[in-house]
């Protein structure tokens, strides 16, 4: 029996990244096979809460957070769908004046990396872009250029597209194994072999099952960020929110529902592929919400969920070449903040695939930094 | 707060679950939305007044001693208690009075019945469009009926049984619009032998037809193409039977095409589910005891499968056994014994449903609405809508369900799920157990913020210390 599948490049999981980076390497001519074990945008790239933000990044990805956005800027030219994109400002919300301080802080180190977006609010100027804010908040910090988008239409649209440039999907497809039999990557899955000269790992929470077998391990630990959304409510707020002190993520959908996140987490299985959500610290997110939002007493919430996401220790991803294996590249682990940089990370894989170098800085990002020590 | 049993829902299965728990010593918590026992079958049955009581005829009045025998027995009980989440350890998530807490169970029977099927027809959103067991709630509950004669339409047992008892309570129905195909009865009579052996049900159902004859009611059979007509209300409903276009007009049309399972809280547990072709939706995998093929978690009742309240009953008592063989609560052969019988009856009791199953199948309107049809009312979302879903590449209802919205509104999927499921189905040309069904997520309601804010979970309630491990908590091989 033959292959499956023959391709110069298989990318392992469907997600927002393994999309992304076949669809850009079918940009550049390269035959793809994406191989997925569930269903695209399954888990972290259809459930995460959308947010397009530049905002509070590590110093190490405001280059390639910078990048992507310009991509997000003009998406539906990339993928023939405007993937529910909206521009907005991302506002941190300082609850006194100590997180205010912090914040102050953080836009100077910004500014000192010689990046323009992150901006100082004072109690004016937050209210001018929040006027529902509590009145304890005493100022913020803000990227007016930052945005959102719908999570799964975003994914299915990068699978879309990739499919209209011959990119072959096999979902439900699990892989079991991987080698090198010359110049020819073999994945051996549960419905046939696939065979390619190159492959990238976007394979998420999943991502050490790959960097394992090359003997490489990365420190993967599956999470599970949980969310609540809301009946719909009066509109009152256009800006993506986070707080300084505690975890929130908040934005009130053009519908008027409102997407309450921020990184508490519920119980993630990776090995069933479920999660579960833990109501005793989703309070807390209910309790945030009010606090930064009074008008947020008045809600009701219509739905809580989970997605498995893949986070590293250091809570920055791997992007970059196995430092084991040729003809090997990696993009997983983006540690609940990978949606935003899944055009800009796929077109960077796809030039690391295509001509084995770029100028994107993602050296921070290496395998390498997780040596074994023994 | 822990218990030994956790029992959602306060219809037959529920009580007699409950109540078969208690007797036998296990602490039992029922929890129900309602604010009084009897579920919607019974609705208001201790309360009734004995003039309604008689209008309702006499299996609505047996649920009286099922409320009773519930009183008596010990088990804990928690009105106007609404369950909004149940995690895989069987905690179990409830608001009652404003307040949200949680309560440990170490089993947990699952009674909460049965839905209406959504119908999505043309007009199905308009004021004035309700459920055939909507009108009958506010007859049962509230002694209602409706001011101007209403049109009852679709098919099932329910639509002929309502249309009694707005009779007989004085408000005869306008018309009943029965949509049961021509020829359907003859394909039914193959299981006819078997139904007579069910005590009652047939006899009950040409009583009705010969009374609604009786009273003046227009019976249209074999209808198709049912479109209700009107701008801001309901207006009107016309059809086509005989051969001819027909409008009856009415501001009030009961739409009904049977009832389902309600899977919330099974799909929730992630319990299996099977698609059964003769029920037309989708039904717990149970074993003989009613367990799911989630260790401890039973599900009794319509919410089993469709069998109707005396088996529900039956069910009931069948699922508090299974608990009590599961934590070795009871003897062996006395339980043997006793589930014998059990299953016995509800064999007998049971016979009817192939003929109910294959007279009523659901209209092939409401299973293939047209595209123009709202199929999802909470976030508007129509058949063809759906269709085009699945030709860009949607493989199932969740990733419908992200894409275009469908089932994410206040309802969780209720009203549009199994719609949902039989359109890409066909469309992909695939079977419904294929496809498959919403993931369903908490609140399986919608809860306040605020309540969910000072939310008390089992560990910081104060006195909750953990119980000593009970004597009998050793499983049954």
């Amino acid at each position: 029996m033959g292959p499956l599948a023959r391709a110069d490049v298989v990318v392992v999981g469907g997600g927002i990244h393994g999309c992304s980076a076949a669809l850009h390497c079918a940009l550049r001519g390269l035959s793809v096979a994406v191989v997925e074990k569930n269903t695209v945008a399954r888990h972290a790239s259809g459930v995460n809460a959308g947010g397009v933000r530049r905002l509070g990044r590590h110093p190490a990805e405001i280059p390639i957070s910078d990048f992507s956005m310009k991509l997000w800027r003009r998406i539906e030219a990339l993928v023939d769908d405007d993937c529910g994109f909206q521009s907005a400002a991302q506002v941190k919300v300082a609850e006194s004046e100590a997180e205010l301080e912090t914040l102050a802080e953080r836009a100077a180190l910004v500014r000192g990396l010689g990046f323009g977006h992150e901006e100082l609010l004072d109690r004016r100027q937050l209210r001018d872009l929040l006027p529902a804010v509590a009145d304890h908040c005493v100022g913020g910090l803000a990227s007016l250029d930052d945005g959102f988008a719908v999570p799964y239409r975003a994914t299915f649209a990068f699978q879309r597209k990739a499919q209209t440039l011959g990119v072959r999907f096999f979902e439900e497809t699990r892989v079991r194994s991987l080698a090198r039999d010359g110049r020819t990557w073999r994945l051996e899955t549960d419905r046939g072999t696939l065979e390619a000269e190159a492959v990238v790992n976007c394979a998420g929470a999943w991502g050490n099952l790959v960097a394992e077998s090359l003997g490489e391990p990365a420190p993967v630990e599956a999470i599970a960020p949980m969310m609540l959304v809301t009946a719909p409510l009066p509109a009152f707020c256009k800006a993506v929110v986070g707080a300084t002190g505690r975890p929130l993520s908040f934005k009130q959908m053009p519908n008027g529902t409102v997407v309450i996140g921020g990184g508490r987490r519920g119980v993630a299985d990776p090995e069933t592929d479920r999660s579960d959500l833990r109501f005793a610290e989703l309070r807390l997110t209910a309790r945030t919400a009010a606090e930064v939002f009074p008008i947020m007493a008045g809600a009701s919430i219509v739905r809580g969920w989970a997605g498995i996401e893949g986070r590293m220790p250091d809570d920055i991803p791997v992007i970059g070449p196995s430092t084991r294996a040729e003809r090997v590249f990696h993009a997983f682990g983006f540690s609940a903040h990978g949606f935003q940089l899944g055009p800009g990370v796929g077109s960077i894989m796809a030039e690391l695939v295509a001509t084995g170098v770029t100028q994107a800085p993602i050296a921070p990002f290496s395998i390498g930094r997780f040596k074994a020590t023994e | 707060m822990r218990c030994d049993l956790a029992v959602i829902g306060a219809g037959p299965a529920g009580l007699a679950a409950a109540t078969r728990a208690a007797e036998a010593g296990l602490a039992v918590e029922l929890f129900d939305e309602q604010p009084a026992p009897g579920g919607q079958i019974y609705r208001a049955v201790e309360s009734v007044p004995a003039a309604r009581r008689a209008l309702l005829g006499p299996d609505y009045a047996a649920g009286a001693e099922l409320a009773a025998a519930f009183r008596a027995s010990g088990a804990g009980y928690r009105p106007g208690a609404l369950v909004w989440n149940v995690d895989s350890t069987l905690d179990i998530d409830f608001s009652q009075g404003g307040r949200s807490r949680q309560c440990r169970a170490r089993a947990l029977v699952v009674a909460t019945g049965a839905l209406e099927r959504p119908t999505p027809l043309p007009g199905w959103t308009l004021p004035g469009v309700t459920t055939a067991g909507a009108l009958q709630i506010l007859l049962k509950a509230h002694g209602c009926v409706p001011s101007e004669g209403a049109i009852l339409a679709g098919s099932g047992p329910l639509l002929l049984l309502l249309a009694d008892q707005l009779t007989r309570a004085g408000a005869p129905p306008r018309a009943v619009v029965e949509t049961v195909p021509r020829g359907r009865l003859l394909e039914a009579a193959r299981h006819l032998p078997a139904a007579l052996g069910a005590p009652g049900y047939l006899a009950k159902g040409l009583r009705m037809i010969r009374a609604l004859r009786r009273a003046g009611v227009p019976l249209h059979r074999h209808a198709t193409d049912l479109v209700i007509e009107g701008r801001e209300q309901a207006e009107a409903l016309s059809f086509t039977a005989g051969g001819r276009r027909h409008r009856i007009e009415s501001g009030l049309v009961a739409l009904h095409q049977g009832v389902v399972p309600n899977q919330q809280v099974t799909r929730l547990l992630r319990c299996a589910h099977r698609w059964s072709d003769s029920q037309r939706c989708f039904l717990p995998v149970l074993d003989p005891w009613f367990e799911s093929s989630v260790e401890k978690v039973f599900v009794a009742g319509d919410g089993a499968g469709i069998g109707g309240a005396a088996s529900a009953a039956l069910r009931g008592r069948l699922a508090a056994l299974g608990v009590l063989r599961r934590f070795g609560a009871l003897d062996g052969a006395a339980l043997e014994q006793e589930a014998g019988g059990l299953r016995r009856r509800l064999v007998r009791d049971g016979a009817v449903r192939p003929l109910l199953e294959a007279l009523y199948a659901p209209s092939a309107q409401v299973l293939a609405p047209a595209d123009e049809t709202l199929v999802c009312r909470c976030e508007e979302v129509t058949a063809g809508q759906i269709r085009q879903a699945v030709r860009l590449g949607c493989p199932g209802p969740n990733q419908a369900k992200s894409f275009l919205r469908c089932g994410m509104g206040p309802c969780q999927g209720r009203m549009c799920g199994l719609a949902v499921t039989e359109i890409i189905a066909a469309e992909r040309g695939e079977v419904p157990q294929t496809v498959d069904y919403y993931r369903i997520r908490p609140p399986l309601k919608p809860l306040p913020l605020i309540e969910l804010a000072s939310f008390e979970a089992a560990e910081d309630q104060p006195g909750d210390a953990p119980p000593d491990a009970p004597p009998d908590d050793r499983d049954a091989a």
